[in-house]
């Protein structure tokens, strides 16, 4: 019953995020939205997991965490500066 | 007896985190500039999980699974915070909502 | 409304790639979910990104008016949906589906494997050979990436300046911590894939993932030295060896191809090493091409 209710707030939040990256005016509120989107869905799936009884969905939100850690510095890596490897020649310029 | 502290415990606990989530969801849409914007999924993204993920490990013993539930948890304390301190980083080094006058009245002063 | 920065357009089919997994994961395909998760939402936009280094952040105007594919579009759409009026309910025990091959493999998969996990082994014993087709596929797009771009290799380059975001020392220190744990998960993904869900195709991209956050933060210098493309493709040529290999083996032994019954005496312990092998080839093939096409889009230098 908790666990349930402990879901709809999850999937609430996580409407609100969607809008939020589909509005947002700036590139930066997207990343934020797609950010907390990825740790609001890594605690939906534990929190399912348990709803349903079967914990295997623990070993997708370890993934997902990690994935979207790399993610988010690869794409704030890009904006950076462009690439997403800076060699030294092209940073002098 | 011991068992009704623990599930009274993990409720609370699971309240409390579905309501920080919530209170995520609102603060994006509502909050009028992206840094404030920010504080609230900086907010969300490490003491509702906490919160959250404590109160399932006490509904699930002393296994395996509460331990990948430990694990998920210092990976979201660890990875969180970098990814927001990264972004307010870039943003703020990209100029994006920097306001340029007060800048300069505060390197004069200093 | 219609965007045309691709940038934002790159974030969104993140979240989309995330929502199919999360989609996945309350059909209750757990597999696949792990596989959409890793795939679509992780290592595509990091690829997808690279492209976009080497190309503009702006698509292109239309040329035409937008009408006529939306209506072909609906058209399609709609057709679809009709026929889907007529399949069978969700998980209706009497469909098609469920009567002449599923059973089979529900009842006989843990005698005949020893395998708790049942899609590992329909994908690595009951259905070896589009495995095998699907590895082959995956070497073949990383050679064709690696003949169609030509890289101009950039001079020995150094660490960048403590301006440049990957070398400040919050993230530094944060990422020298998360890159063996993400290796080290992705080993277990690798070995435990016939207990929950895993195997190859995830590891291999937990892998490569773990890999590209070294590059992009501490540097590309010891990934090229470890890595160089020689090695990636002598990497990926061993994965697909691997797995064909088995076959062969299991030919020379008696059986038919990639039959893995003959391999030991018990027919269970052949299983069990048939499939160990096999995974770890579509693992490595998997590791080699994705980092080989991520260090290859990298590397070319954008033309001026």
């Amino acid at each position: 019953m908790i666990l349930a209710i402990t879901t709809i707030a999850l999937l609430v939040a996580m409407a609100l995020t969607l809008v939020r990256a589909i509005l947002g005016p700036s590139i930066f509120d997207r990343i934020l939205a797609v950010n907390s989107f990825g740790t609001k869905i890594v605690l939906f799936l534990g929190v399912y997991g348990f709803l349903t009884g079967r914990p295997e969905f623990l070993d997708i939100a370890l993934l997902y965490t990690l994935i979207s850690f790399i993610s988010t510095l690869a794409v704030l890596r890009f904006f950076d500066s462009g690439v997403l490897i800076t060699n030294k020649d092209e940073q002098s310029s | 007896m011991w068992d009704l502290i623990l599930l009274y415990t993990s409720n609370v606990s699971l309240i409390l985190g579905s309501f920080l989530s919530l209170s995520l969801g609102l603060g994006l849409i509502r909050f009028p500039d992206f840094y404030s914007r920010m504080h609230a999924a900086g907010v969300a993204d490490t003491l509702c999980a906490g919160l959250i993920v404590f109160g399932l490990s006490l509904q699930s013993g002393f296994n395996l699974v509460t331990l990948k539930l430990y694990l998920i948890l210092l990976f979201i304390w660890f990875t969180s915070p970098t990814s927001s301190f990264t972004l307010a980083n870039t943003a703020y080094r990209a100029g994006h909502g920097v306001d340029k006058t007060s800048e300069e009245e505060s390197s004069s002063k200093s | 409304m219609m965007m045309r920065d691709l940038f934002a357009i790159v974030m969104l089919f993140g979240i989309y790639s995330l929502l199919s997994a999360a989609i996945f994961v309350t059909l209750d395909a757990v597999d696949v979910a792990f596989t959409e998760a890793a795939v679509g939402a992780g290592i595509s936009t990091i690829l997808v990104l690279s492209t976009l280094a080497l190309t503009s952040s702006e698509e292109k105007p239309p040329q035409h008016k937008f009408f006529l594919p939306l209506l072909v579009v609906l058209i399609t759409g709609t057709a679809l949906v009709f026929g889907t009026l007529d399949m069978p309910d969700f998980a209706d025990p009497n469909a098609p589906v469920h009567q002449h091959v599923a059973p089979r493999y529900i009842h006989d998969s843990f005698q005949e494997t020893g395998l708790p996990n049942i899609v590992t082994s329909v994908l690595a014993s009951y259905r070896g050979y589009d495995t095998m087709g699907e590895v082959v596929v995956i070497f073949t797009a990383g050679i064709a990436v690696s003949l169609l771009l030509t890289s101009v290799r950039h001079k020995r380059n150094e660490p960048g300046n403590l301006k440049d975001l990957g070398h400040h020392p919050i993230i530094l220190y944060v990422s020298q911590l998360m890159i063996p744990l993400i290796l080290l998960f992705a080993l277990y993904v690798q070995f435990h894939g016939d207990f929950g869900p895993g195997g190859g195709f995830q590891a291999g991209v937990i892998f490569a993932a773990g890999f590209i956050l070294y590059a992009m933060i501490i540097g590309i210098d010891k990934i090229r030295e470890t890595f160089s493309s020689a090695c990636l493709r002598w990497l990926a040529v061993t994965g697909v060896v691997l797995y064909i290999s088995v076959g062969i083996v299991t030919l020379l032994l008696g059986g038919e191809f990639l039959n893995y019954n003959v391999i030991a005496e018990d027919p269970v312990e052949g299983q069990h090493w048939g499939i160990f092998l096999v995974e770890l080839g579509v693992g490595i093939t998997v590791t080699a091409t994705m980092l080989g096409l991520f260090l290859t889009f990298s590397e070319v230098k954008r033309s001026q």
